[in-house]
């Protein structure tokens, strides 16, 4: 039992994050190209940050007291334009809009075209130094809120990404929080054949962090980890949450193939009915 | 000369286009093919050929179409992960110990993040590492701006030594793969993600460093490169039942640049027009003008990305969006035409 959230709660959060996926799959299959894998990974620890741990207004993404949530890994936005369309930031009819001509959801996304991104990205690596700066100003100003910079394990193999690491640990930079998708996929194949990681928690131990390693689809674990690293003093936190790229959809579950690609429309009608009757375990499709 | 009047054939057109650049008989009906499938042609031969050579790739092996050489060349492959600054290193180091690296990623990233390490590793260094920059332009499409490399021209003519090739299609881009593969200098290969019209066949003539001029006329020059051609031979056309005669130029290298024929197309037309998937700003066009203002000043247009970025999208949309389609090539003709004295 979790010290810092009921279990009422938990339960809406995941029936959220089940409905994150539904809009996932919708939005993935109408735009015609985008990441699959990764969003669906990510949809509990993204529903967490929207629906219980970040300090913000969707009303006012600009608010100046809010946490902030840098995504590094760009590719995987759908998850994010999702929850922030669940949250209220626009309307979650402007999701079909994703990666078209015109539209705010650009197919990576960009500070200037939507607001409460926070920064631009897609280009692999960039986020954690952007997060240190904010964390550091943030800091010299005496402010209260956090920074929390989710990034992706195949980034890891970005020299700069460690550039970043270095700079948190030296400046203990204790209000910031890495978040690692740690699904071990990466476009060309697996993490620890591509370019191994391993040992990736000496790895930060070793760049004087504190490392927290979750189950990355179990909210209750992720949100005790989240509070956790409030609590440690003088040191960033990493949480290295180990997920399962696809996760939801066991037929894709998995598989690097899924990394970069958009579901057909046959497909998507499968998976939204996988989603929608919890994997076949009731018999009528909920809505 | 190769811009003299084309004669011996009936029709206009064929009159006024180069019979010994050998483009498909009608270009109408182009065959449709991405320049990085013809690069991936042309490393499997490359690779045949010569055992020297090795393929690097940061985590993008089947969009970079080096899976092939992959397979069939397991042990001359080297998976980087996704770090680009370090495939341009070991890359160097390998070129400096003797071998013919191509090293693949996305133009955004190499030469876009790895700049420096080209620069000072393998531009100052002089040794023949082949960057393969995938997915150049803004017809990369739906991925946003920050996956459309605008500015990677610019980047790499500006470094002594280097080499910039931009293939027309993927014939030409397979030509170019293999004249890479043997010209040992630090050479940046830009290729395409779209599939494009494949304009020109296995006897179109290719050399590195020579520009062709695919159809002759005497109003104007345009001189593109990249799969933008085809919208210029297409204007061209176009325009010529207007009777405006284009001069179409395929300068495919754009460092080199092919100075002998530019001038002379310049003196002859008295007007330019510079077509490229590119910042107008340090690309194809800025080497011409430079080359111009000191050579023979001529009223030039830029079409391009004008000092903006791209955005998502589908390639048509932002093609025409951006000013690069045939629509604005024919404007850019017909103003550039107005401003000749
Ligand atoms: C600097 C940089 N290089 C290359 C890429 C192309 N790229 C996009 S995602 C990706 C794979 C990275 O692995 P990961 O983020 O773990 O993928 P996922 O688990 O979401 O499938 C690559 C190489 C990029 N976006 N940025
Ligand atoms: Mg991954």
């Amino acid at each position: 039992m979790s010290n810092y959230i009921s279990e009422s709660k938990i339960q809406e959060l995941e029936i959220k994050a089940n409905e994150a996926r539904e809009l996932l799959i919708e939005m993935l299959t109408e735009a015609g190209s985008g990441h699959t894998a990764g969003s669906l990974g990510m949809a509990d620890i993204f529903t967490a940050f929207y629906f219980h741990i970040l300090n913000h207004n969707p009303k006012n993404p600009d608010w100046a007291e809010r946490d902030r949530l840098i995504l590094s890994n760009g590719h995987i936005c759908p998850i994010r334009y999702v929850a922030m369309a669940m949250s209220g930031y626009f309307p979650l009819e402007e999701l079909k809009t994703l990666r078209k001509f015109g539209s705010r959801l650009q197919g990576h996304p960009e500070r200037e075209k939507l607001p409460g991104v926070e920064t631009t990205s897609g280009p692999l690596g960039s986020g954690l130094g952007q997060a240190c700066g904010m964390a550091y100003a943030a800091r010299m100003d005496k402010k209260p809120f956090r920074i929390y910079c989710a990034m992706s394990d195949g980034e890891h193999d970005e020299g700069s990404l460690w550039e970043s690491a270095m700079f948190a640990g030296k400046n203990k930079l204790s209000n910031l929080t890495g978040i690692i998708d740690r699904n071990n996929i990466q476009i060309d194949g697996f993490t620890e054949n591509v370019m191994p990681l391993e040992n990736l928690r000496a790895k930060y131990e070793a760049f004087n962090w504190h490392v927290l390693e979750v189950d990355g689809h179990n909210i209750e674990q992720f949100i005790d980890a989240i509070e956790e690293a409030k609590a440690i003093f003088e040191k960033p936190t990493v949480i290295i949450a180990h997920t399962i790229p696809g996760k939801g959809l066991p037929e894709i579950e998995f598989d690097p193939a899924w990394h970069g690609k958009s579901p057909k429309p046959e497909e998507a009608k499968k998976f939204l009915n996988e989603l929608r009757t919890l994997g076949g375990k009731i018999k009528s499709e909920h809505q | 000369m190769s811009s003299a009047s084309f004669k011996g054939r009936k029709d206009k057109q064929l009159i006024m286009l180069n019979p010994e650049t050998k483009l498909i008989p009608d270009l109408s009906k182009p065959a449709m093919a991405a320049t990085r499938d013809g690069y991936g042609k042309g490393l499997m031969t490359a690779g045949e050929k010569d055992d020297r050579v090795v393929v690097l790739c940061a985590d993008l092996t089947e969009s970079t179409r080096c899976e092939e050489f992959k397979k069939k060349f397991p042990e001359r492959f080297i998976e980087m992960g996704v770090a680009e600054q370090n495939l341009a290193l070991v890359a160097s180091g390998m070129a400096n110990y003797g071998k013919i690296p191509f090293a693949a990623s996305y133009a955004v990233f190499s030469p876009g993040r790895n700049n420096e390490q080209i620069r000072t590793n393998i531009s100052l260094n002089n040794v023949p590492v082949k960057i393969v920059g995938a997915h150049a332009g803004i017809s990369v499409g739906p991925d946003g701006a920050t996956h459309q490399a605008l500015e990677d021209i610019a980047l790499m003519r500006v470094q002594p030594n280097m080499v910039v090739v931009v293939p027309c299609d993927a014939v030409e881009a397979e030509k170019a793969t293999l004249a890479a593969a043997v010209n040992d200098k630090p050479t940046y290969l830009r290729l395409g993600r779209e599939k494009s019209a494949v304009f020109t066949t296995p006897a179109t003539p290719f050399e590195i460093g020579k520009a062709i001029t695919l159809r002759d006329g005497a109003d104007v020059t345009i001189i593109g490169c990249g799969m933008l051609l085809y919208n210029a031979l297409m204007a061209a056309e176009e325009l010529s039942k207007e009777g405006i005669e284009c001069m179409v130029v395929n300068s495919h290298t754009i460092k080199p640049l092919d100075e002998k024929t530019i001038i002379e197309a310049a003196q002859k037309t008295g007007a330019v027009v510079s077509v490229e998937e590119h910042q107008v700003n340090g690309g194809l066009g800025s080497a011409i003008a430079e080359l111009l203002a000191k050579n023979q000043p001529t009223p030039q247009e830029f079409i391009g990305l004008q000092d903006r970025f791209g955005e998502s999208g589908t390639a048509e949309e932002l093609i025409e969006a951006c000013g690069l389609d045939i629509a604005h090539i024919k404007e850019a003709v017909k103003k550039v035409i107005a401003r000749k004295k």
